[in-house]
């Protein structure tokens, strides 16, 4: 039987639990019993081959991937279920609306609204989700693009940044949702080499200078490195290995690991 | 071989001309009806909703796999005998309006599947209320290159416009009939006739291809 935990904001809860997380894409497993449970304010790189249900698991937590079986907690509160007669039952869009503003998500290819400036996509959602004021709205979204280095872009259009610049105005779009969590899914993996620096040295600032829990999906090793406090080894939909980093890209105890390591740092 | 009337055909004219308008007229009511149906129709047989989407798609292929002919006459001529009479230009409207709705359906169905997937996750992950993804995010993006399909439409619809006369709405096709049936000329008026769709059709045309080279196309 489930435990249900009543006090959502509990502290003793973890951040993110998942328990025994099963999805399938039509006979492929993607993601096999998945357990792990992520504290406040971790912050946690995800590596390994593709394919291996990495990408997959940002998706579900971001509740754009519906799971097969198990369950998802965030603080203690079950994401795609909800509690009626004291049983678990699937969540209504109601109850992953309320969720859903716990977590934030910046995607491989940026996903910017086109046809909106700079800034009005960092304060759209601030001002019609969290009803922010225009204002006030406008304000965040000044700092926050001044965070990304891009204060004199407010007023252009998706179309005219480089991919680097996209991508830091699209991190900036999800930190002005004040997400508790931060899902990064190969944010520099569409990038030109030269440009993945810019948006590396950002989510670095991010993870140094708040307390954001981060879930991190990434071939970038050297920032894995730098900025996890553990690093999961994920192949064919389970995590072979989970450790801190140090340990995980200098002595892994999984073979798996090594051989992975090894090609991903050859190249 | 009867020559052409000069001056039988200045006369007849401003005739001609005024049931022009009722043909624009009509044209345009009957668009407006069809883009805003059509939007609905699409948007409901996306809906996750059996209730909406199956019906939807059931009004949409009863109309494309009919003849608009006999739907004018079954709305005109069959429905008031089971007590539903309304002026034939009221059921014209209808009946084109319902006609093209399940052609434009089509096309915003097009236009908002062209639209990448991405665009519904980023709104998703912000927690944008499905409602203001809709009206904010998708539809904005969607509708552009969906307005020179839209625009042959209307050129294809102004061009249908004389099947009104089959259910007597005097249009100008209909009224350069009762002018042939008045005097026993058919040359002038159904000259004139074709005169006056093309001088309206084809500049239409040329504004439609600007348009596509504006915005782009779906399909």
């Amino acid at each position: 039987m489930v435990q249900l935990n009543k006090t959502p904001s509990d502290v003793q809860a973890p951040m993110v639990r998942f328990e025994k997380v099963n999805k399938y894409f039509g006979d492929l497993h993607v993601l096999r019993d998945l357990e792990l449970d992520v504290a406040h304010g971790e912050r946690v790189s995800i590596i390994g081959p593709s394919g291996s249900g990495k990408t997959t698991l940002l998706r579900i937590l971001m509740t754009l991937e519906e799971l097969n079986s198990g369950y998802i907690y965030v603080e203690g509160e079950p994401l795609w279920h909800m509690e009626r007669d004291g049983e678990l039952v699937k969540a209504n869009e109601k109850h992953l609306r309320r969720m859903r503003s716990k977590i934030g998500m910046v995607f491989q290819l940026f996903n910017l609204f086109p046809h909106m400036s700079v800034l009005r996509n960092v304060t759209e959602a601030p001002i019609h989700v969290l009803g922010m004021s225009k204002e006030e709205a406008m304000e965040r979204a000044l700092e926050l693009l001044d965070l990304v280095g891009l204060s004199d872009k407010v007023d252009s259009h998706p179309y005219q940044l480089s991919g680097g610049q996209k991508q830091r105005v699209a991190i900036a779009r999800a930190l002005a949702m004040e997400p508790k969590v931060m899902l990064f899914d190969e944010v520099t993996g569409a990038l030109d080499p030269e440009l993945v620096g810019e948006v590396l040295a950002v989510l670095r600032k991010i993870a140094y200078d708040t307390h954001c829990t981060m879930l991190v999906v990434t071939h970038e090793m050297g920032f894995a490195r730098d900025i996890s406090d553990r690093v999961l080894f994920f192949d064919s939909g389970r995590i072979l290995e989970s450790g801190p980093p140090e340990k995980i890209f200098t002595n892994p105890d999984n073979p798996r690991t090594n051989e992975f390591l090894r090609r991903v740092l050859e190249h | 071989m009867q020559g052409v009337d000069w001056q039988f055909a200045i006369e007849i004219l401003p005739k001609l001309l005024e049931a022009l308008l009722v043909t624009i007229k009509a044209t345009f009511i009957a668009f407006g009806i069809a883009a805003v149906l059509g939007l609905l129709l699409a948007l409901a047989r996306r809906s996750p909703s059996r209730w909406l989407s199956w019906p939807s798609s059931a009004i949409v292929e009863f109309f494309r796999s009919t003849p608009l002919l006999v739907q004018l006459y079954f709305l005109y001529y069959v429905l008031p005998k089971y007590g539903f009479k309304l002026p034939a230009f009221v059921v014209g409207m209808i009946g084109l309006g319902f006609y093209y709705a399940s052609y434009t359906s089509e096309v915003y169905r097009a236009g908002i599947e062209a639209l990448p997937r991405g665009q519904w996750e980023a709104a998703r992950a912000l927690n944008l209320s499905s409602l203001h993804t809709w009206r904010a995010i998708i539809l904005p993006q969607a509708i552009p290159p969906m307005i020179p399909s839209l625009g042959n439409y209307l050129i294809g619809m102004f061009k249908e416009t004389p099947m009104l006369a089959a259910i007597t709405v005097v249009e100008v096709f209909q009224q350069a009939k009762i002018i042939t049936s008045d005097t026993f000329r058919a040359l002038e008026p159904y000259t004139w006739v074709g005169i006056l769709f093309f001088l309206l059709s084809y500049p239409s045309s040329l504004l439609v291809q600007r348009l596509e080279v504006h915005f782009g196309s779906v399909k």
